[in-house]
């Protein structure tokens, strides 16, 4: 990003282009990020096939034989510079983990790390108010950013090849929520038995970038019913404004 | 409804149409056929849309049994034979097959994606907009997953009409596969550079749909190392992890990744890509924005005219049908 805080323009071959508003987790960086994807989704640019929305850039693909990128990036530059982010008016979920155990293997491992019980980890996990700042990698994998820093844990040296679905995790100074069986070099909490994401049922995503999400521990024993529920396509998370 | 009773088919065979769009923000990769110049080629012979929905091949093909029928076929990509009840049909020529016929693919004799097209397109229900196999996300294809034998694969609304129809693929291009640079390109050293712009590299047994491992020259990274926050990545993109080894990211690739992408394969070239086999060489060239447009131009122009000159199978030019040709292919290259 130059200094002046206009974004940068990343060429990704002919047909997309990143549009980097900078090189950190940052809400800011975020919310601008989120508001120039609803600004160009506005826009109706014709070619403009998809966005992927990150932490900190917008990845655009269109199509090179109908968009004329010159113009295209000049449009965008335009709508970067007169954006109206939106930080706060986010739906927050609330979701239910069971933290430890066969749930989260890693959870004695990283609390003794940081010279906490396990019950203290669980209480620091749960008590901060998390920002989806994108969903990748797999489908409906939300990275959430917000953790209490004196937690923040390295990713392990060889990741798994196989975490659960539902895993709810902490690398670095990240959280996430896993949707599917996905390998993974984080650490694993708990387990909620939330579907991010379930071709079934509508919607086929619940969290969506921009949204909040909180942490709500509960006991092993309610595993069963909520999971059947989730099974059967009820949420299970609540949802609230933030 | 007509249909195709899977005999036997290669692991790697699933359905696939233009892919699916607009999911990428949902972790949704795109999918869709590799080689969408012969996923054309393959529709325009059967009589369909360009991103009709049809079988792509891996390697090795298979065998299928005509139910209800009768079906009109085309096989386009690697050089795979084409029999109906044993008797051969040649490459790029439609056949129609009738009940209780089999239809034969054979193991590619080169390339790598073979499609086969069928008058009115397999007609599976679509998963978010597509019919195209992703099964790390369980969608698409036959219940979230590949072909296999006993599938009964559906056809949809077909009227057999006008004679077979042959054309000839466009010339293919051929040297090095083109690239632009970016969008991580200043994470790497000059000699990183020089290696992947002046090397020759090999296409690795891990090779798939999500995308081609590379082995060749190290590419070495710069003093930022090999870390970047998350971001999207493009159809082509070339990622370069710790070991210097790059990873060319094609259909099924992961939608964010976290290693630097030094540079991205043009649009033009990533159907000629996807059809070499493990074991491969291949060498890059950079090329501007300009060049890489023009490319794609020059590419879809000649699908159009490929396509225009569709042929009777006797020989004959199609008249009103070639018009139909003309106008089905106007649309996007990958919309």
């Amino acid at each position: 990003m130059s200094s002046n805080g206009t974004p940068s323009f990343l060429p990704c071959g002919d047909a997309a282009v990143t549009i980097e508003f900078g090189d950190t987790i940052d809400p800011e960086i975020n919310a601008k990020v989120l508001a120039l994807d609803a600004a160009l989704l506005a826009a109706a640019v014709p070619g403009l096939i998809e966005t992927v929305a990150t932490y900190r850039s917008l990845n655009v693909q269109y199509d090179p034989l109908v968009l004329d990128y010159p113009a295209f990036e000049a449009q965008a530059r335009g709508l970067a510079a007169s954006l109206n982010p939106a930080i706060g008016n986010a739906r927050r979920w609330h979701i239910p983990v069971v933290y430890g155990g066969e749930f989260g293997i890693d959870l004695d491992d990283v609390a003794a790390r940081h010279g906490l019980t396990s019950k203290r980890l669980i209480d620091v996990h749960a008590s901060a108010i998390y920002r989806c700042y994108m969903i990748g990698f797999m489908p409906g994998v939300a990275y959430l950013g917000g953790m209490d820093q004196s937690i923040a844990t390295p990713r392990r040296e060889t990741p798994r090849l196989k975490t659960p679905a539902g895993t709810v995790a902490i690398g670095g100074i990240q959280a996430l929520v896993a949707s599917v069986e996905m390998p993974s070099g984080w650490h694993l909490l708990g387990r909620t038995p939330v579907r991010t994401y379930m071709p079934s049922r509508e919607p086929v995503f619940l969290i969506s970038a921009g949204d909040e999400v909180v942490f709500e521990p509960v006991d092993a024993s309610q595993w069963e019913a909520l999971d059947s529920a989730a099974a059967a396509g009820d949420k299970v998370a609540r949802e609230s404004r933030a | 409804m007509s249909a195709l009773v899977v005999q036997h088919c290669g692991a790697g065979t699933s359905l696939q149409d233009g892919g699916r769009l607009g999911w990428q923000r949902f972790g949704i990769s795109p999918s869709g056929a590799m080689d969408r110049v012969s996923l054309a080629l393959a529709n325009a012979l059967a009589g369909n849309a360009r991103h009709a929905c049809a079988l792509e091949f891996t390697l090795i093909g298979g065998a299928f049994v005509v139910d209800g029928g009768p079906v009109r076929v085309a096989l386009a990509g690697a050089d795979c034979s084409l029999r109906i009840s044993g008797r051969a049909i040649p490459l790029l020529t439609s056949v129609t097959a009738w009940a209780g016929e089999t239809i034969e693919v054979g193991t590619a004799r080169s390339g790598l994606f073979a499609y086969l097209a069928i008058g009115g397109g397999f007609d599976t229900e679509p998963d978010l907009g597509s019919r195209s196999l992703q099964s790390r996300a369980g969608l698409g294809g036959i219940d979230g997953r590949a072909l296999r034998a006993g599938d009964r694969v559906p056809v949809g609304a077909f009227m057999l009409s006008g004679s077979e129809r042959m054309l000839s693929a466009p010339p293919p291009e051929s040297g090095p596969m083109r690239v632009m640079l970016g969008p991580q390109d200043d994470y790497f050293t000059s000699g990183g550079l020089d290696a992947l712009l002046g090397g020759t590299f090999a296409i690795t047994p891990e090779a798939d749909r999500m995308g081609f491992r590379l082995s060749g020259p190290r590419i070495e990274h710069g003093p930022k190392g090999y870390n970047i926050i998350s971001d999207g990545i493009a159809t082509g993109a070339i990622q370069v992890p710790g070991s210097g080894q790059p990873i060319i990211l094609l259909a099924d690739r992961q939608t964010t990744g976290g290693y630097p992408k030094i540079a991205t394969v043009i649009s033009a070239d990533l159907a000629r890509l996807s059809q070499l086999r493990p074991g491969s060489q291949l060498t890059f060239l950079m090329v501007s924005r300009e060049q890489a447009v023009e490319a794609a131009r020059r590419l879809e122009a000649k699908l159009v005219a490929a396509i225009a000159a569709m042929a009777h199978a006797d020989g004959n030019l199609l008249s009103s049908e070639r018009l139909l040709g003309l106008n089905m292919v106007s649309g996007v290259v990958r919309g």
